[in-house]
């Protein structure tokens, strides 16, 4: 066997995302004369994907390990609802308003991550038990009555930083990438580089409209913090090796079912969070709310390059992901596409992908 | 003091001693082979040794350092320095060399796992075994060859003393193979103990310092490999009697059925690495063709290849009689409508719908055949599996009665019975006694002589010698893939197999 260079590897599968999503986006600026790529309409697309992508880069974790959570649009919807209720019923203050959903949705998940790791029941069924509960719940707490709260809960969902907030956010993490790559090595360099010119260009876009808007930069932050605990923390790459090869992972003495208790405690976390930003960027906790977005978050986790069967995928693919998935809603929605359309091109959309990924793969 | 001892072990499974009375000892700095026909024990006496099977489910001591040790599983094996490099391989294929070289040990500062740390202990860890790849490629881009070196490196960043390695180059290519021996001589050197099964028997001679042979369960004796020959290995390894227990059906003259040439099948894990190479064969109407060879000698594949279940690409010529072209079947399908039927090695996996009633497992390759319209006709599919059931005395409580409660006996006899059914030619069994019980075996054997006398043609792949030498009427000897050997019945004995089967192809 030859000695091989440390190459830079080429990042293939992402590249093809990034093209399918070029493609998309070039497709819907011609169809709807260049109204797609305003900075107006891109502002409302990131807006309208915060909450999918929220769910999405949870989920990629839990699908990384080989499993599955059918609950997180209904428990989102259940968090939100419990937020709304204890802020505006309740009177509590809005700090606790905000930390009860997490604490909630965390212990939730923590429930349902024991049940499948202790008690071994597929988490396809305790997921989708779990999604029935919290839909009857978040109908039984509401009473079916629309609880609306006020305007100081609903910047979380609907504020802009000031743009000069946004540009100086823009410029200490540009700093920091550029330090990043000064230190770096050749390849990994112009990683760091292209990332402050897309920080810079996005920073640009938003700040031509109403600035960076607040979900979006929560998304971007926990996306960071959830990509970081993938790729460097013993917790994330176990997950990789649960997923990718559990026999393995179990002789290699890599504690299984807390990874597992937490993963599924990790993804209650975020329905929480996601649940807060859904009730303030409707401005409301309906009675229905969540309901579906699981399959969004599992679709766009897999348009991101997830496996069902574990092992693979990562938390910007899912953001990606999302991206595809939000830009097509928003693109139909733009061309006046009627509306039972929409679904059905992002089904074929869906398996589409999957269909060229697994090609591509037999292809090498 | 040897550094590991093996006293009296002693393994019990439902029905059968796998081990009895077993006692092996090792040394530092040896390798000790463990040779032995398949079943002999060898495998069931590592995963006792290693905690496979934990301490308390066999009998008998193992000492350590002089030290008796009980090892609840692996992983605790693993702590007092015995590793087990499985043939299946325990590495996690979309993660880099490097990070399973330190899963589940990872070295951490402040929550995050320090790469520079894993970087610099994975090259020292490649660089003891001589192997030099990019630690951050993804396992699953490297040869099976590298990855077993992988996985010695990371039994010995475990600080492993004693490896222990069951059929290590099986699937590797001859080069893959002499460097992984040249690794061993290497840890040999700077006194890692290993013990080392291998069915190649060149290999065990070029590697090992002693020699052990099991035979049926039992130790039949442990020499210095330098006062052995491969002659005397294989007669220890056979050295028993072949019973006549087998009434053959006379030998027929029937019109050749199959012929197979130049047939060869690649390995879908392994490019460039053929499981089974340039082989040719005949069968004639009424004949028994017998397939010898070792575990991983390529008969299965041989088998699955001519039924169109190939899990690699196969070139070479099939002609059947009745068929126009000689291209290999595409698909079990086109095998099973030009009357070619497989009784597969495992049957709860590939033969049966365990959860499905005796009636519905009998008819499913015939089903068509029930159909009237579109609709099954019920009636006659009962009537049919219970006419099948008695003949070939199938003891089920009813034809609903689901086929996973049955012994293993009844089920091989439903697998026989569906494709019986279908009404084959060519009939190919792959180990179709493994796992069943005296009686139903002399069962099985006699319907195996009727089906051939019937006129139907039957390859049998068996690794019971005394049944493969009581069946057959020819003996197709495989090694590594190749043919080694063709052996008329008169002229077969145990001994002529097994030099065949562990002859350098």
């Amino acid at each position: 066997m030859t000695e091989e260079p440390a190459g830079f590897r080429i990042p293939w599968r992402a590249l093809t995302m990034v093209g399918a999503l070029l493609i998309i986006w070039v497709v819907f600026s011609m169809t709807t004369e260049g109204r797609f790529l305003l900075p107006r309409n891109l502002a409302l697309l990131v807006r309208q994907m915060s909450v999918t992508s929220l769910l999405a880069i949870g989920m990629v974790l839990v699908i990384v390990a080989g499993q599955i959570d059918l609950s997180v649009g209904a428990l989102a919807g259940l968090l939100g609802g419990v937020s709304a209720m204890a802020f505006v019923r309740r009177g509590y203050p809005l700090p606790v308003a905000f930390l009860v959903p997490v604490l909630l949705g965390a212990f939730l998940g923590f429930l349902q991550g024991s049940l499948v790791a202790r008690l071994r029941i597929p988490p396809f069924i305790v997921t989708l038990g779990g999604m029935l509960v919290f839909q009857g719940a978040l109908l039984g707490l509401t009473g079916g009555v629309t609880t609306s709260p006020t305007s100081a809960y609903l910047v979380v969902g609907q504020s802009y930083l000031p743009r000069g907030i946004g540009w100086g956010v823009y410029g200490l993490l540009a700093l920091g990438f550029a330090l990043a790559a000064v230190r770096s090595p050749a390849p990994a360099r112009w990683r760091w580089l292209g990332l402050i010119a897309l920080g810079g260009l996005f920073t640009a876009v938003m700040n031509a409209y109403e600035g960076v808007p607040f979900p979006v930069l929560l998304v971007l932050v926990l996306a960071a913090a959830l990509s970081l605990v993938a790729q460097h923390t013993p917790f994330g790459r176990h997950l990789y090796a649960i997923g990718g090869n559990r026999e393995a992972a179990f002789y290699s003495g890599i504690p299984i079912e807390r990874r597992l208790v937490g993963v599924f405690t990790l993804m209650g976390l975020m329905c929480g969070i996601a649940g807060v930003v859904l009730t303030a960027r409707v401005g409301s906790a309906t009675s229905d709310a969540g309901r579906m977005m699981e399959l969004d978050a599992i679709a766009a986790a897999v348009i991101g390059g997830a496996s069902l069967l574990g092992g693979r995928g990562t938390v910007w693919g899912a953001l990606l992901g999302a991206l595809v998935m939000a830009s097509l809603d928003n693109g139909m929605s733009l061309m006046n596409t009627e509306s039972f359309w929409q679904p059905i091109i992002k089904g074929a959309i869906l398996v589409a992908a999957v269909g060229a990924d697994i090609a591509g793969r037999k292809g090498r | 003091m040897p550094l590991l001892e093996l006293k009296a072990i002693t393994k019990d499974f439902p029905g059968v001693r796998a081990l009895d009375g077993v006692s092996f000892d090792l040394e530092a700095g040896e390798v000790h082979a463990l040779c032995g026909e398949n079943g002999a024990g060898k495998s069931t006496l590592i995963k006792a040794l290693c905690g496979y099977f934990p301490s308390g489910s066999f009998g008998g001591e193992i000492l350590l350092d002089g030290q008796p040790v009980h090892f609840g599983n692996l992983l605790a094996g693993e702590e007092h320095g015995v590793a087990l490099i499985a043939q299946e391989l325990a590495l996690v294929p979309e993660l880099s060399v490097a990070e399973n070289l330190t899963l589940g040990q990872e070295p951490v500062r402040r929550g995050l796992i320090r790469w520079d740390v894993v970087r610099a202990g994975a090259r020292r860890a490649l660089e003891r075994v001589g192997l030099q790849v990019d630690p951050e490629r993804p396992v699953k881009e490297l040869g099976i060859g590298q990855q077993q070196l992988v996985e010695i490196a990371k039994a010995l960043s475990k600080n492993a003393r004693v490896l222990v390695l069951d059929e290590p180059t099986a699937a590797l290519a001859e080069a893959d193979a002499a460097r992984l021996l040249g690794v061993l001589r290497d840890l040999r050197s700077r006194g890692v103990a290993a013990i080392y099964i291998s069915h190649r028997l060149q290999e065990v001679f070029e590697i090992a310092d002693r020699i052990t042979v099991l035979r049926d369960g039992r130790s039949v004796g442990t020499e210095r490999a330098a006062a052995l020959t491969r002659d005397r290995v294989i007669g220890l390894m056979v050295g028993r009697e072949v019973k006549e227990l087998y009434p053959r059906a006379p030998v027929s003259s029937g019109a050749v059925v199959l012929q197979v040439a130049d047939w060869s099948v690649a390995d879908p894990d392994n490019p460039g690495r053929q499981v089974v190479g340039a082989v040719s064969f005949e069968v004639r109407a009424g004949e028994v063709l017998g397939i010898g060879g070792l575990m991983g000698a390529g008969r299965t594949a041989l088998l699955a290849s001519l039924f169109g279940a190939a899990r690699g690409p196969v070139s070479g010529q099939l002609r059947l009689a009745g068929r126009s072209t000689t291209a290999p079947f595409a698909a079990p399908a086109e095998a099973i409508a030009f009357g070619v039927a497989l009784v597969s090695e495992d049957r709860k996996r590939y033969g049966l719908l365990l959860e499905a009633g005796v009636g519905e497992n009998l008819t499913l390759v015939a089903l068509r055949r029930f159909a009237r319209r579109g609709w099954l006709d019920g009636a006659a599919q009962d009537r049919e599996a219970a006419a099948q059931c008695l003949s070939l005395r199938i003891k089920t409580p009813g034809l609903d009665t689901w086929a996973g409660q049955l012994s293993g006996g009844n089920q091989q006899k439903i697998v026989l019975g569906k494709w019986l059914l279908a009404k084959p030619r060519v009939l190919l069994l792959d180990e179709p006694t493994r796992g069943i019980d005296v009686g139903s075996k002399a069962e099985i054997y006699a319907l195996v002589n009727r089906l051939a006398g019937s006129g139907l043609a039957v390859i049998l792949v068996s690794s019971e010698l005394p049944e493969l030498l009581g069946l057959s009427h020819r003996i197709l000897v495989l090694s590594q893939g190749r043919p080694t050997a063709l052996i008329e019945a008169a002229q077969a004995t145990p001994e002529r197999v097994m030099a065949a089967a562990t002859a350098k192809a």
